[in-house]
């Protein structure tokens, strides 16, 4: 029962008023040409999942080796590219276009991206270390880690000891992330609460493994079949 | 206008609010919708209004400031808020700062706002 995820650029965070009083913080998350690029199946690549592209590049901006890829897809270039392990009934054919409607309102999902970047930073703020007193003879080293060890026995510093460092940028999963409302039109979707990462940022949001799944989601995933339809007929009519 | 403004400025446009014109200085009253167990009823809470925030935005929100059994008290209400059911000009005051911080610190005869004796309303747009 494994349903592909989605790609999308997190474009900053709002509010919601609800009718009942409520006040909802919301993260606004935009598909942004959300398109199948390839498949793996079990036969050729040993396991399934749906390779999905996001987002506009430049084809002059694309390495030859990708602009190939895509040509096989028949999509235009992606800026951000992914792979969703799925089921192999949940397949979903190259070229097709994922749609917003592809979560539904009030579910969960887990949300991956990467964090925003702090740089070099003390223990304190990187580990939530105390430091040392402010008073009692402490001089300059008050927000320094203390002690890193024990004597000559063991004589070494751990592996793994939390130091000072560099902090962020990482990639980091938040999960059960709630959907609170979804925009099919504009490719929107609202979760509630902070995602990782920068406004602009790309993020990857798949169906919570730690909760329960709503019955109703589509399968293998929400197309925006017709819509693209009407597309190309509107602009075959123009030209 | 980017994505989330544009959010916003339809989201304000869907809730629809009338909201008067006032700013720090005002007087005025709030109700305020509260709901105990499950009936809910409209509370009014009036005082000095001392600081608006947010501008336009969604995010807006004002201090309203009273003095309550003898005590300072400040609620901060977000503009847009489906808990607030009214906003009510009482009196409109005449003051030269944007933000009225200092009635914190003044108490009975300092802490009064001469009121505006020429106020226009805004020409609507």
């Amino acid at each position: 029962m494994l349903r592909s995820g989605v790609i999308a650029k997190k474009l900053g965070m709002t509010r919601l008023f609800l009718e009942d009083g409520r006040q909802v913080p919301v993260t606004v998350l935009q598909l942004d040409n959300l398109q199948v690029v390839a498949q793996r199946t079990t036969e050729r690549d040993g396991y399934t999942a749906v390779q999905l592209g996001a987002g506009v590049a430049k084809a002059k901006r694309t390495t030859a080796a990708m602009r190939g890829h895509f040509a096989k897809a028949n999509v235009a270039p992606k800026r951000k590219i992914a792979e969703f392990r799925v089921s192999p009934e949940n397949l979903i054919e190259v070229g097709a276009e994922i749609s917003a409607e592809h979560y539904a309102a009030g579910q969960f999902v887990d949300i991956a991206g990467t964090s925003i970047g702090k740089g070099f930073q003390g223990a304190m703020k990187r580990h939530n270390f105390g430091g040392l007193r402010a008073s009692h003879g402490v001089s300059v080293s008050h927000r320094s880690h203390g002690s890193i060890g024990q004597c000559q026995d063991p004589g070494k510093v751990f592996k793994g000891k939390k130091m000072a460092g560099h902090m962020g940028a990482v990639r980091v999963t938040t999960q059960n992330i709630q959907v609170v409302r979804t925009d099919a039109d504009r490719g929107l979707i609202m979760v509630k609460g902070s995602v990782p990462g920068n406004k602009g940022g790309w993020v990857t949001i798949k169906d919570a493994v730690k909760k329960p799944l709503p019955k109703d989601l589509p399968l293998p995933a929400a197309l925006k079949v017709a819509a693209s339809v009407e597309a190309q007929s509107t602009e075959g009519g123009e030209a | 206008m980017n994505l989330i403004a544009q959010l916003e400025a339809e989201q304000i446009a869907a809730l629809g609010k009338d909201i008067p014109d006032f700013k720090a200085g005002d007087t005025i009253r709030v109700g305020y919708k509260v709901t105990e167990g499950t009936r809910s009823r409209v509370q009014n809470y009036e005082g000095v209004c001392i600081a608006r925030k947010g501008g336009s935005t969604l995010a807006a929100s004002f201090t309203v400031r009273k003095i309550s059994f003898g005590e300072g008290v400040e609620r901060v209400f977000p503009l847009y808020s489906t808990n607030i059911a009214s906003i009510e000009v009482l009196r409109r005051g005449h003051v030269r700062r944007a933000k009225l911080y200092y009635l914190r610190d003044r108490r009975g005869k300092s802490a009064r706002i001469a009121e505006v004796t020429n106020y226009k309303p805004k020409a609507e747009a």
